[in-house]
C-alpha cells in the first residue's frame, strides 16, 4: 500500500515535468509581451513530432542520440517561435489583446494542418529512451526509469531559469519589462529584440516539454489543444507570470491527477477544475501571482453604443423582410445554410453580450452552446421528451452551467477570465467526451427528430427565425436598459462603478447567465436542425468560431456579430470540403488580423481620428 | 556640425490623445549646460510635453531636434540611446527588482559628449542608495524611489535629462536634497529640462522658465524676470 502511494506520488511528479515546461514558457511570454499564446500547445506538439522524427534518424537507439534529438527538437521549435514572433506578433503588439489571441489561434489551425501534412493522421508511438527503458523497484512497486529522469528535469530547469532571470543582464531586463515594458523602452532598450528573445526561450520550453514526454505519450494531432487547456489551468493556478508558481501548480495538478487515477479514473479532468476553482476562490490571482491593474492608462475610451438610427432601423426592417420571404425564393440548400447562420448569429450575439457591453472575454462560450445542445438532445434521447419541451430546457441547462461557471469567472478579469472560461469549456467538453455511456462520447447522439408539425424545413426555418429574432432583440433591449448601463459602467471603471453603489460582480454574473442561456437556445435549435450532436459543438474551435464572428463584425457594434456570423459561416461552408481547410481558415484569420489590427470597426475610428487631427492642426496653422 | 546647435529645440509641436488635442504649436529650447523649467498648473500639459520629446507620445506636426538631429517620430529607445534621459512623473521604478538591478536596466555605453556615470559614482551622489543595493525597490520610501529613478536614468550617461515634477510628493528636506542634486548635475555639464508646479523649487535650480497653460506656452523668460512679474505668477501659477 505505501509502495503504491509512493510510486503514484513519483508518477505525479514525473507527469508534472512537461506541464511545468509548457506553462513556464506560456507564463514568460505572457509576462513580457502580454500575449496569451494560444499556439503554445502547438509548439509543444511540434516538439513531440520533431523529436520523433529526429530520434528515428540521429544515432537511433543510443542514449546520446535520444537526448540530442530532444534538445535539437526544442531548439527547432524555438526557431519556429521566433519566426512566428517576427512575422506575425511583432506587427500586432499594439492591437487589442483579443486580436492577438485570435492570431495565435490562427497559428494553431495552420500548425494542425501542417503537422497533418508532414506526419500524417496516425498517432505516433514514442521510442523508449535508450538506457532508461527498464523499471526500478520501489517498495515492491515498479517505476519506469524514465520517470526518474523526468522528476529530475523540472527542478533543474527551474534552477536554470532562476539563474537566467537573476544572474544575467538579459534576465534583469526581462523582469523589468514584465513589470513595465514601456519604461524599459524609455531607458533605451529595444523592446522588439527583447520580445523576440523571450519568445525564443518560451518556445524552447514548450518544445522541450513536448519532446521529453514523447516516450510516455507519443505524438498525435490532438495534444495541442489538450495540453494548452491544462497549461492554462497551471498558469492560472500558479499565478500569471510566476515561474515558481507554475512549478508548484504543475506538481499540484500532476499529483491530483495521479491519485485521481487510482480512485476514480473518469475524474482526472474534473479534479483539475476543482483544484483551480478552490485556488481561485482563495487566491484570485493564483498561488504566487499578483493582481493586474485596471485599464492601462492611455487607452482610448470605448466608443458609445447607440440605439439604432432611423436609417439603421430601415436596414433592419429590410433584412427581416428578406429573411421572411426567403423560403419563397431560395432552394433547400440555401435555406439550410440560412438556418445555421441564424442560429450561429444568436450564438455570436450572446457572446457579444458579455464581450462588448460587459468587457468580459470568453474563450469558452461554446460550453453553453454545447450544454444547451446536449441538454436538449439527452432529454430527447433518454426521456423521449418532445421537441417543444427540450427546446425550453436547453436555455435552462445552459443557464445553470453559466451560473456555476460564471460565479467563478466574474471574480477575475482580462486574460485570467478568458483562460478560466476556456478551462471550464474544456472540462465540459471532456465530460461529454469521456462519459461514453451517457453522452455517447465521440460518437455523439443521433436520430433526434423534430415534432411532426415542425418537420417541414420551411416551418422549422420560421421557428428558428422567430426564436433567434426574439432572443437577439431581447438582448438589445437589455443593453439599453438600466441593467445594460450598469454592466457597461462596470466594464469602463470598476472602481468608480463600485463607488456609486453598483454591485458590478452581481451584474456581470447576471450578464453571464443571460449570455449562457441565450447560447443554450442556439444550441438547442442547432440540435434539431441537424438531428444529431457531437462533442465538437462545445470544443475550443467552436468557441473561437464565436470570437471570430464577433471580432469580424466589430466588438462595439450591435449588428456586428450578426454580420460576422453570416460571413464566417458562409466562408466555412465554402472551404470545409477541402482537405486542408484549417490551413486556409487559420491563414485567413492571421491575414485579417495583420491587415486590420484594430478590427474592421477600428479602421473607421482611426481614419476619423486622423481627419479630426488634420482639421484641428489645419485651423491652428491657418490662424 | 552639431556643436553649435542647442541641446534641445522644440518647434511648433502638437500632440493628441486619441481625438483630444493637448499641445498647441508648442515651442521651447534648452541650451547646453542650462537648466530650464516648464511651469504650469495641473493638467496644463507639462508631462505631455516631456513625453512628446522623448517619443512616448508621438507629436503630430512640428519638429524636435536633439543636438541638431531631428528625433520627432523616432521610438523612445532610439531617442534615449542618443543621450536624452527621461525621468517620468510616476517614477515607474521596477519594484520587483533590487536597487542594483534597477540601475542595471538603465545602463548604457559611455558617450564622448556626456558625463560618464558608474554605479559607484551614483552611490557617491546618492549615499542612501548605496546602503540598500540589495533591497527590492518596492520597499523604499517615496524620496528614495525618486532618487533611484534619477540614478537609473543617469546610468544611461545622458547629456540632457527630462525630469517630470521631481519634487512632487516629497518632504521639504528631500526637496532640498533634490535641488542640491540637480545643482550637482548641472555643474558636471548636464543640460536639464524639468517640469514643476512648485515655484520655490524651480527658483532654487533653474536658469530659465516657460509657463504653459492649456497646452500653449504663455510666457517665457529668465527666472529673475519671472520673480519680478507678480501679474504673471498670479495668472498662471499657484503661489
Ligand atoms: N493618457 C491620456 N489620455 C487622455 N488624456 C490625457 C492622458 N494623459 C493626460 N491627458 C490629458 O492631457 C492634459 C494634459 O495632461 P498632462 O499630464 O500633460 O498635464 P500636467 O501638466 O503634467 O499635469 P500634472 O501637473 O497634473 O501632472 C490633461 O487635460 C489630461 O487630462
Ligand atoms: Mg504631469
Amino acid at each position: 500500500m505505501t509502495g503504491q502511494i509512493v510510486v503514484q506520488f513519483l508518477t505525479g511528479l514525473a507527469s508534472a515535468a512537461s506541464l511545468f515546461l509548457i506553462a513556464a514558457g506560456l507564463s514568460i511570454i505572457f509576462g513580457v509581451t502580454r500575449i496569451v499564446n494560444f499556439a503554445h500547445g502547438s509548439l509543444y506538439m511540434l516538439g513531440a513530432f520533431i523529436a520523433y522524427s529526429l530520434t528515428q534518424r540521429l544515432a537511433a537507439g543510443t542514449a546520446y542520440g535520444f537526448w540530442i534529438s530532444v534538445l535539437l527538437a526544442a531548439f527547432v521549435v524555438a526557431l519556429i517561435g521566433v519566426v512566428i514572433e517576427i512575422l506575425m506578433l511583432r506587427r500586432i503588439y499594439r492591437a487589442p489583446e483579443l486580436f492577438q489571441l485570435l492570431a495565435t489561434f490562427g497559428v494553431v489551425l495552420v500548425v494542425q494542418d501542417a503537422a497533418l501534412w508532414i506526419w500524417g493522421p496516425v498517432d505516433l508511438m514514442g521510442p523508449r529512451a535508450p538506457g532508461l527503458d527498464s523499471a526500478v523497484d520501489i517498495l515492491g512497486q515498479r517505476l519506469p526509469e524514465y520517470d526518474i529522469a523526468l522528476i529530475v528535469i523540472s527542478p533543474v530547469v527551474l534552477g536554470l531559469l532562476w539563474l537566467l532571470f537573476h544572474r544575467t543582464r538579459w534576465g534583469i531586463l526581462v523582469r523589468a519589462a514584465t513589470q513595465d515594458r514601456e519604461m524599459v523602452g524609455a531607458l533605451g532598450r529595444n523592446q522588439a529584440w527583447l520580445f523576440t528573445s523571450v519568445f525564443f526561450v518560451g518556445a524552447f520550453l514548450a518544445g522541450l516539454g513536448g519532446a521529453i514526454q514523447l516516450p510516455k505519450g507519443g505524438a498525435d494531432l490532438l495534444i495541442d489543444l489538450n495540453v494548452i487547456a491544462a497549461a492554462f489551468v497551471v498558469v492560472v493556478v500558479g499565478g500569471m507570470g510566476s515561474i515558481t508558481g507554475a512549478f508548484l501548480a504543475a506538481i499540484l495538478i500532476g499529483e491530483l491527477q495521479a491519485f485521481a487515477v487510482l480512485v476514480l479514473p473518469e475524474s482526472t479532468l474534473v479534479i483539475m477544475f476543482l483544484a483551480m476553482a478552490v485556488v481561485l476562490v482563495v487566491r484570485p490571482w493564483g498561488l504566487l501571482g499578483r493582481p493586474m491593474g485596471e485599464h492601462a492608462p492611455g487607452q482610448a475610451a470605448e466608443p458609445l453604443l447607440r440605439p439604432a438610427t432611423p436609417r439603421a432601423r430601415l436596414a433592419w426592417a429590410a433584412l427581416i423582410g428578406l429573411l421572411l420571404v426567403l423560403p419563397l425564393i431560395a432552394e433547400d440548400f440555401t435555406l439550410t445554410l440560412t438556418i445555421e447562420i441564424v442560429i450561429l448569429a444568436l450564438f455570436a450575439a450572446s457572446l457579444h453580450f458579455i464581450m462588448g457591453p460587459g468587457g468580459m472575454v470568453s474563450f469558452g462560450h461554446a460550453a453553453y452552446f454545447g450544454l444547451g445542445a446536449y441538454g436538449a438532445a439527452l432529454l430527447a434521447t433518454t426521456l423521449n421528451t418532445p421537441m417543444e419541451l427540450a427546446l425550453l430546457a436547453a436555455p435552462v441547462v445552459a443557464g445553470l452551467g453559466a451560473l456555476v461557471f460564471g460565479w467563478f469567472c466574474v471574480r477575475l478579469s482580462g486574460v485570467y477570465l478568458a483562460m478560466l472560461t476556456l478551462a471550464f469549456a474544456q472540462i465540459a467538453w471532456s465530460v461529454v467526451f469521456q462519459w461514453y455511456e451517457f453522452t455517447g462520447g465521440e460518437d455523439g447522439l443521433l436520430g433526434i427528430r423534430r415534432t411532426p408539425w415542425a418537420d417541414d424545413r420551411i416551418v422549422f426555418y420560421y421557428l428558428v427565425l422567430a426564436a433567434c429574432g426574439v432572443a437577439i432583440y431581447a438582448m438589445r433591449r437589455m443593453i439599453f436598459a438600466p441593467f445594460g448601463y450598469a454592466v457597461r459602467a462596470g466594464r469602463d471603471s470598476r472602481l468608480r462603478a463600485d463607488a456609486i453603489g453598483i454591485d458590478c460582480r452581481r451584474f456581470d454574473w447576471m450578464a453571464f447567465l443571460v449570455a449562457g442561456a441565450m447560447a443554450g437556445i442556439a444550441g438547442g435549435l442547432y440540435v434539431y436542425s441537424k438531428g444529431s450532436v457531437f462533442p465538437d459543438e462545445m470544443s475550443i474551435p467552436r468557441s473561437v468560431d464565436g470570437l471570430v464572428m464577433v471580432l469580424l463584425g466589430g466588438v462595439q457594434t450591435l449588428s456586428g456579430p450578426i454580420f460576422g456570423a453570416a460571413g464566417f459561416t458562409w466562408l466555412q461552408d465554402e472551404i470545409s470540403r477541402l482537405e486542408y481547410w484549417r490551413f486556409i481558415l487559420g491563414g485567413t484569420i492571421i491575414g485579417l488580423v495583420l491587415a486590420f489590427p484594430q478590427g474592421l470597426g477600428g479602421i473607421w475610428r482611426q481614419i476619423e481620428a486622423l481627419i479630426r487631427r488634420r482639421r484641428a492642426t489645419g485651423i491652428e496653422a491657418g490662424r | 556640425m552639431t556643436g553649435a546647435a542647442p541641446m534641445l529645440e522644440v518647434a511648433g509641436i502638437s500632440s493628441f490623445y486619441g481625438w483630444a488635442r493637448i499641445l498647441f504649436d508648442l515651442s521651447l529650447s534648452v541650451g547646453r549646460g542650462e537648466v530650464a523649467v516648464l511651469l504650469g498648473r495641473n493638467g496644463a500639459g507639462k508631462s505631455t510635453t516631456l513625453k512628446s520629446i522623448v517619443g512616448l507620445v508621438r507629436p503630430s506636426g512640428g519638429s524636435v531636434a536633439f543636438q541638431g538631429t531631428e528625433i520627432a517620430g523616432m521610438p523612445p529607445h532610439r531617442i534615449v540611446r542618443m543621450g536624452l534621459g527621461y525621468v517620468p512623473e510616476e517614477r515607474r521604478i521596477f519594484t520587483d527588482l533590487t536597487v542594483a538591478e534597477n540601475l542595471e536596466v538603465g545602463r548604457q555605453r559611455p558617450r564622448a559628449d556626456a558625463p560618464e556615470w558608474s554605479v559607484d559614482k551614483l552611490f557617491a551622489l546618492f549615499p542612501n542608495l548605496a546602503e540598500m543595493q540589495g533591497r527590492p525597490a518596492g520597499r523604499m520610501s517615496g524620496g528614495e524611489q525618486q532618487m533611484l529613478c534619477v540614478a537609473r536614468t543617469l546610468m544611461g550617461n545622458p547629456s540632457l535629462i527630462l525630469l517630470d515634477e521631481p519634487s512632487e510628493g516629497l518632504a521639504p528636506v528631500i526637496v532640498d536634497q533634490m535641488a542640491a542634486t540637480i545643482g550637482e548635475l548641472k555643474s558636471r555639464g548636464l543640460s536639464i529640462l524639468l517640469s514643476e508646479q512648485n515655484l520655490r523649487f524651480a527658483r532654487m535650480v533653474s536658469d530659465r522658465a516657460y509657463i504653459i497653460e492649456k497646452g500653449r506656452i504663455r510666457w517665457q523668460g529668465s527666472m529673475d524676470d519671472l520673480e519680478s512679474d507678480e501679474a504673471v505668477k498670479q495668472q498662471y501659477l499657484v503661489v
